[in-house]
């Protein structure tokens, strides 16, 4: 995984068909994850977090359940 | 026990507990250290796998290959009664993809952190009120009955739109259900008893707007009678033994720990990472998560065959000094998050965001309602939920 200390812009992708809607991102990292009203699945409300919440969202990855999330180095 | 005697014996599960009634059985931790992945005997004398490690059985979890449908060839059952509740119409719990994930979305909204946030001051006003009640005019009481299976007794009524004067029989049912002792015709009586009351539940609603969860499933009109009621039973009693009795072990712990709980006094900013450390500490969902290979797979470097039944020991997982430093120490105020007391991967806990904050509620409120909260037994005659799916105590007289 990319790492979140890395000074390059970083995105982070989150797949709807994944998600089982059990809010461990919202939880751990709101600023940047929030679950919508209809069908309770993951939003994400940055895509480009800033450094600040860089460590959060990296602990949201990895505490989600259905591996729905990822980080990926932004290519362009 | 000898080191010679444990290659040649299988070992039997549920294993007992050894002398610390917060610990896993000792074998569970035995076998993670030695033998990861294990054949384990059931009580039928059939033999199935049994995964100890944190890393394994997150791996296991997210593994397609296992499935928690209850009728596929080799799934394990820990009694006859449990097979009954496995493969008598489970819900979505005993289903696999797609069929769970389009049964769960019909309930993922309801659970959304936001909207259990909202019900923040609901759940603590009702706690407030239980409190005020268990200690009017007396000094002591049993926090199980009094406190512990009504708060969230009352909050899950308020969500499903189940009467609460109904509790002393929805419990009885749960009790039933929940108990190795049941028998497999026990336990069948006991679920269609319960799925008639929530299909008439149901039914009467069908023709009134009520916002909550089995109105909604009714007039969404994609469910059958049976399914609704079925996911109803599921909500009623997840939604209120797994709370109640980690209330009431997190604070036996607490009060067995009296430097952690005045920790947790001192600094009501930890009360979230508390929550977080009782539910790996105690991990009431004690007998192992239960899934069958469906096809041939390869876990902690043992071969699984499908038609082959596994058991995930959480309880170890949630001990295992590689996942968490000084596993067996209670620590208020460590990093607890990876712990897998609410499962891992598509089945993970639906109700988790709201158990939590049941659980900071009620700690919260009990902590620091009652400064001189104390155990009114001698800690050794507290009867332990052994023979429970869910584990806690069956009784705990408290004094303040
Ligand atoms: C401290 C409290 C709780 C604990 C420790 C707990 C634990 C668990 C665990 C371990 C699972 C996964 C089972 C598996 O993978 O085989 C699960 C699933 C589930 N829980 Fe909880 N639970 C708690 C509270 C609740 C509450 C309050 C509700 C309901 C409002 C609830 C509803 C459910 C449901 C519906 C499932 C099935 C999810 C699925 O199969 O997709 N639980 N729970
Ligand atoms: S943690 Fe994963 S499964 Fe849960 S809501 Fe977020 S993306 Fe969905």
């Amino acid at each position: 995984m990319v790492s979140p200390a890395e000074d390059v812009k970083l995105r982070v992708v989150a797949d709807r068909s994944k998600c089982m809607g059990a809010g461990m991102c919202a939880l751990n990292a709101p600023e940047v994850f929030d679950q919508d009203e209809q069908e309770g699945l993951v939003v994400v409300l940055e895509p480009e977090p800033s450094a600040e919440h860089r460590y959060a969202v990296r602990d949201a990855v990895n505490l989600c359940p259905a591996s729905a999330l990822r980080f990926e180095k932004d290519e362009a | 026990m000898t080191l010679a005697d444990q290659s040649t014996e299988v070992l039997a599960v549920p294993a007992s507990r050894g002398a610390c009634p917060f610990d896993p059985p000792p074998a569970y931790d035995q076998a993670r250290e030695h033998n990861p992945v294990s054949r384990v005997q059931l009580f039928d004398g059939s033999s199935v796998w049994m995964l100890t490690r944190h890393q394994d059985i997150r791996t296991a979890l997210q593994d397609h290959r296992l499935s928690a449908d209850g009728t596929k060839p080799g799934f394990p059952f820990l009694s006859p009664g449990r097979r009954q509740l496995g493969t008598q119409s489970a819900s979505f719990i005993r289903m696999d993809d797609p069929e769970h994930a389009r049964l769960r979305r019909m309930l993922t909204s309801d659970f959304i952190i936001k909207r259990v946030e909202s019900l923040r001051p609901q759940v603590t006003a009702i706690a407030s009120d239980l409190l005020d009640t268990m200690t009017r005019g007396k000094n002591h009481a049993d926090l199980v009955t009094e406190f512990a299976f009504p708060l969230p007794s009352l909050v899950i009524c308020l969500l499903l739109g189940v009467p609460y004067e109904d509790h002393a029989y929805f419990q009885k049912q749960s009790h039933i259900l929940l108990s190795a002792a049941s028998s497999a015709e026990q336990v069948r009586v006991a679920r269609d008893d319960l799925n008639d009351y929530i299909k008439n539940l149901a039914e009467s609603k069908r023709d009134r707007d009520d916002e909550d969860i089995i109105s909604r499933l009714i007039h969404r009109d994609e469910l059958t009678p049976d399914e609704i009621a079925t996911m109803g039973t599921l909500l009623l009693v997840a939604g209120h033994e797994t709370t109640a009795n980690m209330t009431s072990l997190s604070i036996l712990t607490l009060l067995r720990n009296p430097d952690q709980l005045k920790r947790l006094r001192e600094d009501p900013g930890l009360i979230r990472g508390a929550v977080e450390e009782m539910l790996r500490y105690l991990s009431i969902i004690h007998q192992g998560l239960a899934r069958t290979a469906v096809e041939d797979l390869e876990i902690g470097g043992q071969r699984i065959r499908a038609g082959e039944g596994v058991l995930l020991m959480i309880n170890a997982a949630n001990r295992d000094h590689e996942a968490f430093p000084d596993a067996d120490a209670v620590d208020v105020g460590r990093d607890a998050r990876r712990h897998l007391a609410f499962g891992f991967g598509v089945h993970q806990c639906l109700g988790q965001p709201l158990a939590r904050a049941e659980l900071q509620i009620a700690l919260d409120v009990l902590i620091n309602g009652l400064p001189n909260l104390r155990l009114a037994t001698p800690f050794e005659e507290i009867p332990f939920r052994d023979d429970m799916l869910v584990y806690g105590v069956h009784s705990l007289p408290i004094a303040w």
